[in-house]
């Protein structure tokens, strides 16, 4: 019955979703900032700490959501471990551009979080998708908190 | 036409909603979802297109006959208005955008001129938050306390409790939902509005949901304010219903100023016009007042024994066939309720539901629904919610409770 839905709630995402590798917050860490989308409900909180040479040496995370935004939280911790700040959020672009458009333009660093390609034929869970990220990007900046705005 | 509403005869009550014909990914639409927003009839659509194509104009100001007949048509929007609420008068009927709009009016101008800092307001545990915050922003821009009356865990208003809220005889106000949103419970508005007045206080009813469903008489329930929303009554966006007392309205000063709502203006001083129009700055939603009007007609032909009686049932198929689910939790069991049912299914979150309810054609809300307060009461982030309407069917509840069945499989 819901073969059309595999694209976007494939093997992948179905697998992190229901058991995320890194849903784990961090007992020693740099920053932290939590997520939130007032519309849906879902909540996120990412804890991060940083290598000497300022790059992400591990993150962690919490989520109370859908399995999109739990997946999508769970592909980035990996997508982003050991990048720098700026490397991070110029992935982050490109994942945003690949969740709104489909397209994955320059991605071969960014194998990990292909299985979420399909969201952008699902407008209204995008948000759900970024939602991580708006967490994470919070955290390195420092700001504390962030609302999912896609 | 008459026949067919005495009987409720539901399918030619759906040929009479044009959008219920079409497909969603190739599959039958089925439409849940119309606690949000329902759909319009074609006598709305055709009404509105009419207006626009035959004989529309400003409005209250024209000496011309254009302006003349869309007054008319507009005006006569008041009086049905005022026919479905009972109202004791038409003047009592102030148009608003929306529920939102006549909240606000209400807490702005009632709340700020009638009231005085010290008083309280009283709402309840399971708003609207369209309900909360201009309560809140009340609250801080003029010293009033901001109390909310407990549910119990079925979802239905604590009474010992919200009585005990006016033990030091300072709530100003009561402004609590006639039907919850979410839980789909009615609140006992006339022992609402008795206790409120025995103590000396106002009852506001957000009536959004429950003029949907149920009939209003607002002098028999004893209330003070009510509103409602015609995008939720079949009617167009942009069109709302605030009643208020005529004594009450009389009292309160204008909160919007502008055209429309003056009877003089200089320089050095305004004066306004009487009720209504004092709260109708500005050029109105015309079209859609007309809209309205159609609305409130096609409700009215059809009748609210039937409508109720039709609801009921729906709602009563719904819990059962929802409760036969494994892993579906119904959220909300008050013993008086209306054709709201909101659930969470244990394996998948609401909305990963709601993505694959939609890929059937069937469409659900998912999410907090306004209501965040409510939803950390019930301990949830989210649910889904399925809400009917005149045109929903025994069919379309099967084909949801299939579906949730098969969805739980996906999420095996």
């Amino acid at each position: 019955m819901f073969e059309d839905v595999r694209d976007l709630y494939n093997a992948a995402i179905l697998e992190r979703g229901r058991r995320p590798r890194h849903m784990t917050k961090l007992a020693a860490f740099d920053a932290t900032a939590k997520g939130d989308n007032p519309m849906c409900g879902d909540r996120v909180q990412v804890w991060l700490r940083y290598a000497p040479d300022g790059s992400i040496a591990a993150t962690g995370f919490d989520a109370r959501g859908c399995e999109i935004s739990k997946a999508s939280a769970d592909l980035m911790v990996e997508a982003v471990q050991g990048r720098t700040k700026d490397a991070t959020k110029a992935m982050f672009e490109r994942f945003r551009a690949m969740a709104q458009g489909g397209e994955c333009p320059a991605c071969a660093a960014f194998e990990p979080l292909k299985p979420l390609a399909a969201v952008h034929a699902y407008p209204s869970r995008v948000k759900c998708a970024t939602l991580p990220w708006h967490a994470l990007l919070a955290a390195l900046e420092g700001a504390g908190n962030a609302t999912s705005e896609a | 036409m008459n026949d067919m509403m005495h009987s409720l005869d539901i399918a030619a009550i759906r040929r009479e909603f044009p959008i219920l014909s079409q497909k969603i990914r190739g599959k039958d639409l089925v439409f849940l979802d119309s606690a949000a927003s329902a759909q319009k009839p074609r006598a709305v659509i055709q009404a509105m297109v009419g207006a626009m194509e035959t004989q529309y104009a400003n409005i209250h100001r024209g000496l011309h006959w254009m302006s003349e007949r869309t007054t008319e048509a507009y005006e006569l929007t008041r009086d049905a208005a005022a026919r479905l609420l009972n109202a004791r008068d038409r003047s009592e009927i102030v148009f608003v955008r929306n529920t939102t709009e006549a909240i606000n009016l209400v807490a702005h101008s009632y709340g700020r001129a009638i009231m005085k800092p010290g008083q309280a307001v009283v709402i309840s545990a399971m708003e609207h938050h369209s309900n909360i915050v201009p309560w809140q922003m009340l609250r801080d821009s003029h010293g009033i306390e901001l109390r909310v009356a407990p549910i119990s865990d079925a979802g239905e208003l604590d009474m010992a409790a919200f009585e005990a809220l006016f033990a030091d005889g300072r709530v100003g106000l009561v402004a609590i939902t006639h039907m919850s949103n979410v839980l789909g419970s009615y609140t006992p508005v006339e022992r609402i509005a008795a206790i409120a007045h025995a103590h000396g206080a106002k009852v506001f009813f957000d009536g959004s949901q429950a003029v949907v469903h149920r009939r209003v008489d607002v002098q028999a329930i004893g209330a003070d304010f009510y509103c409602f929303t015609g995008h939720k009554l079949y009617g167009p966006t942009g069109i709302g219903v605030l009643w208020g007392r005529r004594e009450l309205l009389d009292a309160m000063p204008p909160w919007m100023g502008g055209g429309d709502m003056i009877s003089s203006v200089s320089y050095e001083h305004s004066t306004w016009a009487d009720v209504p129009h004092k709260f109708e700055a500005g050029t109105p939603a015309i079209i859609e007042g007309i809209g309205l009007c159609a609305a409130i007609e096609f409700v009215e032909a059809i009748g609210y024994p039937a409508i109720a009686a039709h609801e009921a049932a729906l709602t009563e198929h719904a819990l059962a066939k929802l409760s036969a689910i494994e892993g579906i939790t119904l959220i909300g069991r008050a013993q008086d309720r209306g054709g709201v049912v909101a659930f969470t299914l244990d394996r998948a979150h609401a909305h990963d539901v709601a993505t694959l309810l939609d890929r059937q054609g069937i469409a659900v809300r998912a999410g907090q629904h306004c209501a965040e307060p409510l939803m950390r009461r019930l301990g949830l982030d989210s649910t889904a919610r399925a809400s009917f309407g005149i045109y929903t069917t025994r069919e379309e509840i099967d084909a949801l409770a299939d579906t949730l069945g098969r969805i739980r499989e996906f999420f095996a």
